[in-house]
């Protein structure tokens, strides 16, 4: 019976697999530059909600420090691949560091390379404030981030400044963010499936019980922090490759906010949580924007509708998204057959208790 | 007496240890030995030190001088997920499950640290990692027959009942592997039937797994009936030791519990 129950649900995975497959080329080929955008930005959200629910969520540690490693990637991607010979015209107060100005690599490995850097980073500044714990290692990691964002703004042979650089090649294809976003995806089913992820949420639970258990504390926070700044730094080249142009301002702490809104609201520890709220904050805030537009109803124009007002009500949903469901829309749950088909039972339940006519699927 | 000549070879040693927090000396010179096979108790009022010794055994704590010898190798200063590795398992006082995970989960995630794979061959499931998960599994389910959790399984920890928390803190550390079992106090919050099933549970783990237990404990009727030799520490120093029968009639004993009759 077991066996027949996997069936059903290989076949629906396929099911799943070939709908969004076609899905995503339809929208690839018939959807507007500006709805393949906010594709692109909801892949690199959900990137970036995966890297921080690894540590906060799974890990259990607070940290705030993505936007600096967000920062790394993105700077990788922007700086090595600049055409050289517009490079001129973007550093045009200095001249960039003659021993990076004729480096020019393809998108792949300056991404890969920015996932790498900024693991590098996790890993230096992971030294010193990972033994720290709660609200001191929040504010310790944010610091970090900020140390990351000043050090790019005045490295201006480097990085340009506060200028920032732009003709970084852009892509307004969906492939590499929604790839990126799958591949990180499976990767982090897999690595909490595995042995190391048990370890992680065991630290989670309860740190003193988790090394008494024999689990080395720093090495394993290391590795959760060091694999959460590589998806960090990929997720900052991909928005470097849509975007086109980046400074440093893009990077202020208040970024790394929005993620922990994503991770809050789908459910710390939740992967599939991650992936949906990921999708309702950034299509959200965009479906929202008709709240910044003057509205008029019944020929009266109503005040409150202008710019900004979309953030006002955004934080309205939100708080009420936050009072009905305190752990996030998942919990520590994934999303699963299992769990829709228990759902569906529980709905038509409840139905049916309201109205027993409907017992029998209407077949009377 | 026979008994006693078999099992001298001692599995802990603690040398002289003194664990100092500022001005307070919470454990003051305690030399103690835990030999193969046996079952040991430490006993002594609230605040005596009891909890600190423990600590300093497994790692928790660096006492402040001292030395603390398992099978003749100093493990002082070790962090305590490694003296774990070398086969010293505890429990805590006030019990540390991991309350959000099943039961399973947690007996499954005290056999991580003898995963030999790095956290890339895990993820991709790699032939030998794969191997090596699957052990894990196949252990796990054997002591969660053996332990008699099956019905627990899918449980989540903190939705047990008390007793059963207390037994499936015991599982976990079993789940590691160890030769030395530390138990701080086992039976609190049991009623005197849970406390009988307790002292036969010990006793059935450690010939069955073939375990050395040290523990702290304040009913006096398990320490009694259940222990080898007895440790009694008052205010961090040593007042007594010896088999029950000497320990119950030691006059420095009944002074620490009952306090000293005042002169009329």
């Amino acid at each position: 019976m077991k066996k027949q129950y996997d069936k059903k649900r290989v076949v629906l995975n396929l099911i799943l697999i070939a709908a969004s497959v076609a899905l995503l080329i339809y929208a690839n080929e018939n959807m507007s530059f500006y709805s393949k955008r906010i594709i692109n930005l909801c892949a690199v959200y959900a990137i970036m909600g995966l890297s921080m629910n690894l540590i906060n969520g799974f890990t259990g540690m607070f940290s705030l420090g993505s936007a600096g490693f967000m920062a790394i990637g993105a700077y990788a991607v922007a700086i090595f691949t600049v055409p050289v010979d517009v490079r001129a015209e973007v550093f045009y107060l200095q001249p960039m560091w003659p021993l990076i100005a004729n480096i020019h690599i393809g998108f792949l490995p300056a991404m890969i390379l920015g996932g790498f850097l900024s693991a590098i980073a996790a890993f230096l500044i992971g030294f010193p404030v990972l033994r720290l714990r709660g609200d001191y290692l929040a504010i310790a990691t944010l610091g970090f981030s900020e140390i990351i964002r000043i050090a790019f703004t005045n490295l201006q042979t480097v990085t340009n400044g506060p200028l920032g650089i732009k003709y970084i090649p852009s892509f307004d294809e969906i492939w590499w963010p929604v790839g990126v976003a799958i591949v990180t995806t499976v990767f982090m089913f897999l690595l909490i499936k595995s042995t190391y992820g048990r370890a992680f949420k065991a630290i989670r639970e309860d740190e003193i019980a988790a090394e008494a258990m024999g689990i080395n504390l720093f090495k394993h926070k290391m590795l959760s922090f060091v694999i959460s700044g590589f998806m960090a730094g990929m997720g900052g080249a991909l928005m470097a490759g849509i975007l086109g142009t980046i400074d440093p301002k893009q990077f202020l702490f208040t970024l790394t906010y929005n993620f922990l809104l994503i991770i809050v609201l789908g459910g710390m520890g939740s992967i599939s949580g991650t992936i949906i709220s990921s999708v309702i904050v950034t299509a959200g805030l965009e479906w929202l924007r008709i709240a910044d537009e003057p509205m008029i109803m019944f020929g009266y124009h109503i005040p409150m509708f202008r710019p900004g007002f979309r953030m006002v009500v955004f934080s309205i949903l939100l708080m009420a998204i936050v009072l009905f469901f305190s752990k996030g829309l998942m919990g520590t749950k994934e999303l699963s057959w299992e769990l829709l088909g228990n759902w569906y039972k529980r709905q038509r339940a409840r139905f049916i208790k309201k109205d027993p006519s409907l017992k029998g699927g209407g077949s009377k | 007496m026979n008994q006693a000549l078999k099992t001298m070879v001692p599995v802990l040693e603690t040398k002289n240890i003194t664990m100092r927090f500022g001005g307070v000396v919470a454990v003051n010179d305690l030399s103690i030995q835990v030999n193969q096979g046996e079952i040991v108790a430490l006993i002594g009022p609230n605040g005596a030190g009891k909890t600190t010794a423990f600590n300093v055994i497994t790692g928790v704590y660096t006492p402040t001088s001292g030395d603390v010898l398992l099978k003749g190798e100093s493990i002082t200063g070790l962090l305590p997920d490694k003296i774990t590795q070398k086969g010293v398992a505890r429990t805590f006082q006030n019990i540390r499950l991991f309350k959000n995970l099943t039961v399973y989960e947690n007996i499954l995630i005290a056999k991580h640290l003898r995963f030999k794979a790095d956290f890339m061959s895990a993820t991709l499931q790699l032939p030998h990692a794969r191997r090596m998960e699957k052990q894990m599994h196949t252990d796990t389910e054997l002591l969660i027959n053996r332990l008699g959790l099956q019905s627990v399984k899918n449980e989540i920890a903190s939705s047990l009942p008390y007793g059963q928390q207390r037994h499936l803190e015991i599982a976990r550390a079993l789940a590691t592997e160890p030769e030395l079992l530390l138990l701080d106090e086992p039976a609190a919050g049991m009623n005197p039937q849970e406390t009988d099933e307790l002292t036969a549970f010990i006793r059935e783990i450690k010939n069955e797994y073939n375990l050395t237990v040290f523990m702290i404990e304040h009913h006096m009727d398990l320490v009694m009936e259940i222990s080898d030799r007895i440790y009694v520490l008052d205010f961090g120093v040593l007042i007594a030791e010896g088999n029950p029968d000497q320990v119950q009639n030691n006059p420095k004993v009944i002074e620490a519990y009952l306090g000293v009759e005042e002169d009329a």
